[in-house]
Order: C-alpha cells, then sequence, then structure tokens
C-alpha cells in the first residue's frame, strides 16, 4: 500500500517538475520528435521551392510590389500549426521549438506537425469537407465519420493522393466495411430507392478533384462557359450505373437516361468526357475508368486543384480563387502550375507538397508591414493574409491555449471524447461554416459572445488542475514570466514591452487576486483580433 | 474577373444596387409607397417549423374515412368546408385567418435537403448557398433601432436558418427554451473586471495592429466586440424573458418550451425582430405515426392559435406572417410498423396574416393517394408570397460571393392569397 502512495507522490512531483520545466526558458527541454533533414536538402525539392518562390518575386517586380518581411519563426509555427492540426501550439512545444538549434526549428517543426496525429485528423476532416460536404447524409447508407477517419488513416500513411481519389471514386462494397464508398452513398436518394444520384457525384469529382465548375452546365448552356450541357449529362453518366444493393456500392450494366425537363422524354446519353478522351482507361468498370481519366498524369486539373486546396489549408486562402473554378478569369499565379508539376512527379506525395509549401519565402513572409504595401501586394501575395480561423480551428485553440501541454490525440479515449463533446458544442453555437470554406467574411456579433461569455471559454478561463491559469499562477517565478508564458500560450509570441509593462502593473493590482488578473489577461488574449485571425 | 474578396464584393454589391436602384432600404421605400396606405406591406415573419416532416393527413389534410386515413377522423373550423385533423379544435376557430396550401411539391425526401429546400425555397445546389426566408427579409428591410439579432431561432436541433450567401450576420440567433436566459449574454464578472478586461483590450489590439492598421480594421473584429456589448446592455433583451407577462396570456399558448417560444417570438417582432423561427421537433413518425402526431398537435394547436389570437389582440396580425411546416408531408400509405414515410409530393402547410387572405383552401390531394395533387405550389410561390408581403421585390438579382446572379425565388406569388 504505502508503495502505492509514494509511487503516487512520485508522479505528482514528477509531474509538477515536468510542467515547471515548460513555463521556465527551455534550458532542460528535450525536443520529443526528430526530423529527417535531408528531405529538406535535397536537391530538386530546393529547385521547386526556389522556381515558386521566383515566379511570385518575377511579380512583384511586374506589379511594382514592395513584400513584407519574412515573419518571425514563432509566427510561422503558429500558421503551420493552425494549417496543419487546427490549432496553436502549445507552451510545451514552443519551448521543444526553442530547443531546436536556430535554422532547423521551422523543418523540425513542420515534420513534428505531420507526424502528429492531430494532422491527419483534421487534414482529413478537411478533405472530407471538399469530397463529402458537411451534410449528415441519409442516415442508414452514410457514414461520415467512418470516411473521415479512413481519409485520416490514409493521410497517416502518407497514401498518394491520386490513389486516394481514385478509392473515393471507384470503391465498391459497404460503406461500413469500405469507408470509400461513402462518396457514392452520401447522395443516396430516398425518393428513388435509395439510388445514388449521378448528377451530385458528377458535380462532386469535378468541382473537389478537378476545381472545375462542370455543374453549372446542368441546367442550361451558360453563354461565357466552356462547359456545355452535354458535357455535363456525359460525364453523370459515368455514375449512371452506380447502384446501391444489399452488398453496397455497385456497379451494374445498363444505360444511363436522362429526363428532359420539359418534354419528359427520356434519352439515352453515352459517357464520355469534356476533353483529353485519350486519357481514358480502356478497362474496368465505368467508375474505375473515370477515376483513372481524373487522376491520369496528363490531366491537366487534377494535379493543380489538389494543389489549390492543400495551399488554402495551409494559409486560410486559396492561391486561385474560387477554390473550385480553376478556370475562373482570376488571375493565375504561376506557382500553382510548378507546385503541380512537382506534386504529380513525386507520385502525388502530399506530405512533400506541404514541405515545399511551408519552406517557400512567400508563405514565411509576415502579415505586417511598414511601408504601404496597398492591394497590389495582397493580389499577389506579397505578404501573409490576414484571414479568420474556422469555427474548430476556433475551438481547438480554445481548448489548447487554456492548457499548457500539448493536447494531441494520443490521449485517452475518454479525454478526446470530452475533447470532442466540448469542441461540437462550441462549433455549434459558434455556428459550422459548412463546406462553403474560404468566404473569407468577419466575425459576427453572436460568435464574439460566444467568445466572451460563453459556457467553453468559461470553463477553460477558472482555475482548475489542468488549466493555464492555475499552472502559471503556481508555477511562474515571478509576474515577467507569468505574462510572458500566458502570452506564449495564447499567442506564440512574448508580448511588446508596452503590453509587458502593462500586464505586469495589472497583476500588481490588490483589488483582485493573482488568479483572476491572470484570467483577465487570458480572456484579453483570446478576445482579440490576433487571436482570431490566422496572420 | 480579379479575385473576390470582402471589399470587393461589398464594391459589386453597392454598385449592383446603385444600377439597379438605390439601397436594400431605398427600394423597399419606393416599393413600400407604390401599395396604398391601408395596405402597408407586412413588417416581419413567425415561422413554426415543423421538423421531421409533419403528417398532412393528421394536421391540416384529412381524409377521414377513406384507406389512407387510417382511423384518423376530421374535424369542422370557422370556415365553411375547410375541415382539419382532430387536435387542432382552437386553431379551427382561427382559420378565418388562416389559408391551407394542400399541394405543396418538393423534390427532396431528405431531412436536411427538405429542410433546406423549404427553408430557403430552393433545391441544395453544391454552387451556391441560398439564404433563408428570414436572411432575406433582415437583408431587405431597414433595420431600425434593433440592438439585438433581427433574425432568432428558437428551439433549433438541427439545420437553423442561416444567411447562405448574403453572409454569416444573417445567421439565425440561437435560443433554447425561452424559460432559460439568453444565452451568452450575460457577463459572469463584476463590472470593474469587464472594464479592465477592455482596457487590456486597447493595448493588445494596439500591439497587432501595427504594420496592419488598415487590414486589422477591415475584420470590424472591434466593431463586432461594441456590438456584443451593446446587445448584453440592451433592454431589448428582455423580449427573450416570457416571464414578464401576464400568467393569463402565458396559459393560452401553453406551459411548453414550444409555447413558450412562440410567446417569445410575439414579444420579439414587437421590438423590430424582422424573423423568428420556432421549431416543434418529434414529427418523424415512421412508427406510431398517429400517437405521436396527436401529442404533438397537443403542443401546436394551443401555441399557434394562442399566437394568431394574441397577434390580432394586439393589431399585429396584420403585419406579421405566420407559417407552419415542415420539410415535407408523409405517405399516405401506412408501413408496418404504424408509421408514415417521407412524402415530398403534395404535402401541407398553413400560413396566416402579413395581409394574405385567409379561410382559403389551395390544393387537394387524392384522397386514395395515388394521383398527383391539383393546383399544385412548388417551394418558390410560397417563398415568393412571402416576401412579395413583405414589400419586397422577389425577383430581385443578387450577386453571390462567386459571382452568380441568382433570385431571392424562381417561384410566383400565389394569387389566391395576395391578388
Amino acid at each position: 500500500m504505502w508503495m502505492r502512495n509514494l509511487l503516487f507522490l512520485g508522479l505528482i512531483a514528477g509531474g509538477g517538475l515536468a510542467l515547471g520545466i515548460n513555463i521556465l526558458p527551455p534550458r532542460h527541454v528535450k525536443a520529443r520528435t526528430s526530423y529527417d533533414p535531408v528531405a529538406y536538402q535535397e536537391k530538386d525539392f530546393l529547385e521547386t521551392v526556389h522556381r515558386a518562390d521566383n515566379s511570385f518575386r518575377e511579380m512583384w517586380t511586374t506589379e511594382n510590389v514592395r513584400p513584407a518581411l519574412p515573419a518571425d519563426d514563432l509566427t510561422i509555427a503558429r500558421r503551420l500549426s493552425l494549417g496543419l492540426t487546427g490549432t496553436v501550439p502549445s507552451l510545451e512545444e514552443i519551448r521543444q521549438f526553442e530547443s531546436i538549434p536556430v535554422g532547423e526549428q521551422l523543418p523540425w517543426w513542420i515534420d513534428h506537425l505531420l507526424q502528429d496525429k492531430r494532422f491527419a485528423a483534421y487534414f482529413g476532416e478537411r478533405l472530407a469537407r471538399a469530397f463529402v460536404g458537411t451534410e449528415d447524409g441519409p442516415a442508414i447508407f452514410f457514414r461520415r465519420r467512418r470516411f473521415v477517419t479512413w481519409l485520416g488513416e490514409e493521410i497517416t500513411k502518407n497514401r498518394p493522393y491520386d490513389q486516394i481519389v481514385r478509392q473515393v471514386i471507384a470503391t465498391e462494397g459497404l460503406w461500413t466495411d469500405k469507408p470509400a464508398t461513402n462518396f457514392i452513398s452520401v447522395t443516396a436518394q430516398q425518393e428513388k430507392e435509395n439510388q445514388p444520384n449521378p448528377v451530385r457525384l458528377a458535380g462532386r469529382v469535378t468541382r473537389a478533384f478537378l476545381g472545375l465548375r462542370l455543374d453549372c452546365a446542368q441546367c442550361h448552356n451558360h453563354p461565357f462557359a466552356k462547359w456545355k450541357q452535354k458535357d455535363f449529362e456525359s460525364f453523370a453518366a459515368f455514375f449512371g450505373q452506380t447502384r446501391v444493393g444489399f452488398r453496397g456500392i455497385a456497379d451494374s450494366p445498363g444505360q444511363y437516361e436522362v429526363e428532359d425537363p420539359k418534354t419528359q422524354e427520356k434519352r439515352v446519353v453515352e459517357p464520355g468526357v469534356a476533353f483529353s478522351p485519350e486519357l481514358l482507361p480502356t478497362e474496368g468498370t465505368l467508375r474505375e475508368k473515370i477515376a483513372g481519366w481524373v487522376t491520369h498524369p496528363k490531366n491537366p486539373y487534377f494535379a493543380k486543384a489538389a494543389v489549390n486546396r492543400v495551399w488554402a489549408i495551409m494559409c486560410g486562402q486559396p492561391l486561385l480563387t474560387p477554390i473550385d473554378n480553376l478556370e475562373s478569369d482570376s488571375f493565375q499565379p504561376p506557382a500553382l502550375q510548378i507546385l503541380a508539376d512537382d506534386f504529380s512527379a513525386h507520385g502525388y506525395d502530399l506530405r512533400r507538397l506541404i514541405r515545399v509549401i511551408a519552406r517557400m519565402q512567400v508563405y514565411q513572409l509576415d502579415s505586417r508591414c511598414d511601408h504601404d504595401a496597398g492591394d497590389a501586394a495582397e493580389k499577389t501575395w506579397g505578404l501573409f493574409p490576414l484571414t479568420r480561423l474556422r469555427p474548430e480551428q476556433m475551438a481547438g485553440s480554445v481548448l489548447q491555449a487554456s492548457s499548457i501541454s500539448t493536447l494531441d490525440a494520443e490521449r485517452h479515449i475518454i479525454f478526446r471524447a470530452f475533447r470532442a463533446l466540448d469542441e461540437n458544442n462550441f462549433v455549434k453555437r459558434y455556428g459550422d461554416s459548412g463546406d462553403d470554406e474560404f468566404d473569407g467574411r468577419g466575425g459576427t456579433i453572436p460568435q464574439r459572445l460566444v467568445m466572451m461569455n460563453g459556457e467553453l471559454v468559461g470553463e477553460k478561463l477558472k482555475e482548475g488542475p489542468v488549466n493555464a491559469v492555475t499552472r502559471i499562477k503556481m508555477l511562474a517565478p515571478d509576474d515577467p514570466k507569468a505574462v510572458e508564458a500566458a502570452y506564449l500560450t495564447a499567442l506564440t509570441r512574448r508580448p511588446t514591452p508596452e503590453e509587458a509593462a502593462h500586464f505586469e502593473k495589472r497583476l500588481k493590482e490588490s483589488d483582485h487576486s493573482r488568479g483572476e488578473h491572470l484570467q483577465d489577461l487570458f480572456w484579453t488574449l483570446i478576445n482579440s483580433t490576433e487571436f482570431s485571425w490566422n496572420h | 474577373m480579379e479575385p473576390l474578396n470582402r471589399r470587393h464584393f461589398l464594391r459589386t454589391t453597392a454598385t449592383l444596387a446603385g444600377a439597379t436602384w438605390l439601397t436594400p432600404v431605398g427600394q423597399w421605400l419606393a416599393r413600400a409607397a407604390e401599395t396604398s396606405p391601408g395596405n402597408s406591406p407586412a413588417k416581419s415573419v413567425i415561422v413554426l417549423w415543423m421538423g421531421g416532416g409533419p403528417s398532412q393527413l393528421e394536421t391540416f389534410d384529412p381524409h377521414p374515412n377513406t384507406k389512407i386515413a387510417g382511423g384518423t377522423g376530421a374535424i369542422k373550423t370557422a370556415v365553411k368546408d375547410m375541415m382539419l385533423a382532430p387536435g387542432l379544435e382552437q386553431l379551427a376557430e382561427q382559420m378565418e385567418s388562416v389559408s391551407l396550401i394542400r399541394s405543396v411539391m418538393s423534390k427532396e425526401g431528405d431531412h436536411e435537403r427538405g429542410t433546406y429546400t423549404l427553408k430557403t425555397g430552393f433545391r441544395p445546389d453544391p454552387t451556391v448557398t441560398h439564404p433563408s426566408l428570414g436572411a432575406v427579409a433582415c437583408h431587405e428591410l431597414p433595420t431600425d433601432k434593433s440592438e439585438i439579432p433581427r433574425h432568432v431561432s428558437i428551439l433549433s436541433a438541427q439545420w437553423p436558418a442561416r444567411g447562405g450567401f448574403l453572409g454569416d450576420k444573417y445567421d439565425a440567433f440561437l435560443m433554447d427554451d425561452p424559460a432559460g436566459p439568453v444565452p451568452d449574454t450575460k457577463s459572469y464578472l463584476p463590472k470593474d473586471r469587464d472594464t479592465k478586461r477592455l482596457e487590456n483590450l486597447d493595448v493588445v489590439e494596439r500591439a497587432f495592429a501595427k504594420g496592419r492598421q488598415k487590414r486589422v480594421g477591415e475584420t470590424l473584429h472591434r466593431d463586432t466586440i461594441a456590438g456584443a456589448l451593446k446587445m448584453m446592455s440592451s433592454e431589448q433583451l428582455k423580449a427573450f424573458d416570457v416571464s414578464l407577462e401576464p400568467y393569463s396570456v402565458r396559459k393560452t399558448y401553453g406551459d411548453t418550451p414550444f409555447g413558450r417560444g412562440c410567446l417569445a417570438a410575439r414579444r420579439l417582432i414587437e421590438v423590430g425582430v424582422r424573423c423568428v423561427e420556432v421549431t416543434l421537433n418529434g414529427w418523424d413518425t415512421h412508427a406510431n405515426n398517429h400517437k405521436f402526431c396527436t401529442d404533438n398537435l397537443k403542443i401546436l394547436d394551443p401555441a399557434f392559435s394562442g399566437l394568431l389570437k394574441d397577434l390580432r389582440t394586439r393589431g399585429l396580425l396584420n403585419k406579421t406572417m405566420v407559417l407552419c411546416m415542415g420539410e415535407f408531408g408523409r405517405t399516405p400509405t401506412i408501413n408496418p410498423a404504424g408509421g408514415r414515410d417521407h412524402w415530398p409530393n403534395g404535402f401541407s402547410m398553413a400560413i396566416a396574416g402579413g395581409g394574405i387572405r385567409g379561410g382559403q383552401v389551395i390544393g387537394a390531394t387524392d384522397p386514395d393517394g395515388k394521383q398527383q395533387p391539383t393546383d399544385q405550389v412548388k417551394v418558390g410561390d410560397i417563398h415568393a408570397t412571402v416576401l412579395s408581403s413583405l414589400g419586397i421585390d422577389h425577383k430581385k438579382l443578387n450577386e453571390t460571393p462567386i459571382g452568380r446572379t441568382v433570385k431571392f425565388t424562381e417561384g410566383e406569388p400565389i394569387k389566391a392569397l395576395v391578388g
């Protein structure tokens, strides 16, 4: 019995020590993950980064843009963390980051995040939004959770992106057993004996995987658009034989019939593609054929659409807006093609693509600059964009910012369940942004109320054994260290001299307890523009 | 076209509005002026949302003594030849103010997609998210002096009304049972700490704005905080508090969350809220349809009829549209579990107030449940009817954030109701 007590005391003491280390400067901290510097030094890796960066530099010269200076490393680390895991770095992680030799910090950090289970989970969810949307879908036939988990697993295995997409489009089987088939089953139509909807599938495939809005031609020929109604119908015909049966999703023989909305007459539509028919495989089911065509290295849109999406997830804004229309008249940054070529030349390796983007000068620019940058700078990525955090990024960041140690997916399932509950309740009140991903709108008053007075924030700012407020109060040796720890925890930076002076003075005020002052400090930080907007 | 950002979007919409007329408010005033003084347009909308899809046969479209009725009878109402299902006795007395549409046609038999269709007037479309009726009303009608959100959704468990392409700021403010407090509007701190927090915020904001002045301004973050603070201290928040009503009034609506929601809706529109959605869930009666319907009607009947009576007494009925609808109806056939399944093909809704003609019945369904309904009404027609009664140009073109122009509705006002 006394052994167990001793062990328990030992654990508490050890825990306290470990936490103290995080509050204090990083003398005794050791990074717990390792990284392989080789990937960042290979000749063709550096060449791609360089070529992509150069394409921006040329743009700046032509447009007469003076770009912002490089951001500091912690700011970039915050960006990466938000983009890859949907949450801010923990104080524990910041201390590890700072224990790495200068110059190696960012590559280490990128790999640290890529190995993290939070990355797979978050990226899986973001891709799922593009693939199947946010709808709950038909309850019997659609398991969104399974689909997202499966995507996360594929990302963990670093499955090449083209293989993921082929599975999503062409897999046969049950949605519970073969999660990829949920892409098909989400369109099951109750009023049509639960058969999948070829029109919706064609729309999703072209938008999500090719960045084309072929479905705008669904109803009529648009006078300016490149695609005709006929093109869309023939594309939909590839899904015309997909059926839901007792063995799940399968393809049956037969022909795709379309009903004319005016005359109600039926006519048969043959499957066909609007361009590059030579890329269609000759073997396989209809869905295997279209999957092969979509992901063909010579398909001019596939890699570009993927790059644009990964860029958008990392930066909060696509390289080419809107995200699902590569054919828009928007200005096309040449880097899109450069990155797409590298992506397809390297086996559609998502991790490599992320590393390339993260190492670009453009990605590492500051979001502020002392000169008047002007609209041209914003348009040409001459400074990093300010984008509002998504609801689940807000939820993740509030939870993380109220804790010193990293809240990650490795933790016990019960903690994860609690966390999911907290997050879901928050997102419900805050309002999910749906699959309308990158709309660049400001926040709303009800959202702000959730942050100012809401339950989650209130709970997390309370004094409690695992909350940052209490830990900093107990463990920070003096006021300057306490303020610094709070800033690092919530904003991933140190306070400016003005801020430090202001809050150190606050902590000395005797009208409220030190704990209350610290709560107020945290409340302030998470209600700042800086917290709510990726920068 | 250049890539769209928020500023750009604002500029484009401003030009568009300028090209067609003036601002939305200017347009509204112009339109309101066209109508005769005695016939001023409605000012607000209350949507009683029947979540799950109510059976038309057990509510607004009974077919007594038929096979499809499954034993459900019918009761007489204040309007000759207009029948309702038993359980709606109180509403039956109000039917001179209420019209029924019994031939609503939708193409979506899934809850989520059906809800989208009925709330926005459009089928789900991957190219654009349409705004709900309430969001359009808030966007198009003057703001008045509202310090609280003008679009409110009470008791919505799933898929509340959204702003769609008009923006999140037109999303409905979510509220549970009005017996409880208004969520997130009370600071849990003593006043002096609130003041200090805001002073603190100035310091942090100053640091972040350095080198980002203009762009930080464009986030409107501080304006949002100011708006939140204004709402927190607003007298208008009392409109949510139904306990301030006399007992006799509360009793009429029924002592249920939904009844309280309807009462709060009336109080809210009195202070200038444009649209309130009040949800009554529990209509997804795949099993035991008759029993569940009976239970729901006990809640709906006093609340709906109480609301109509109360609005009329206060002279608000002509200025307030009241809709009662769900995402679809239910099958004429009864399944082996004694339930009815989803049925988007000819179902019912009720519409009252806002200057529309009451006591009308539009469309009829087949007593055998086989033929198509007569005088079919598309969901868009319902939206056009409501919008035009509010004095809103329902055909107005709007540019969505992706640059596509869409109308508020593709439908036409129902002549029998507004003509």
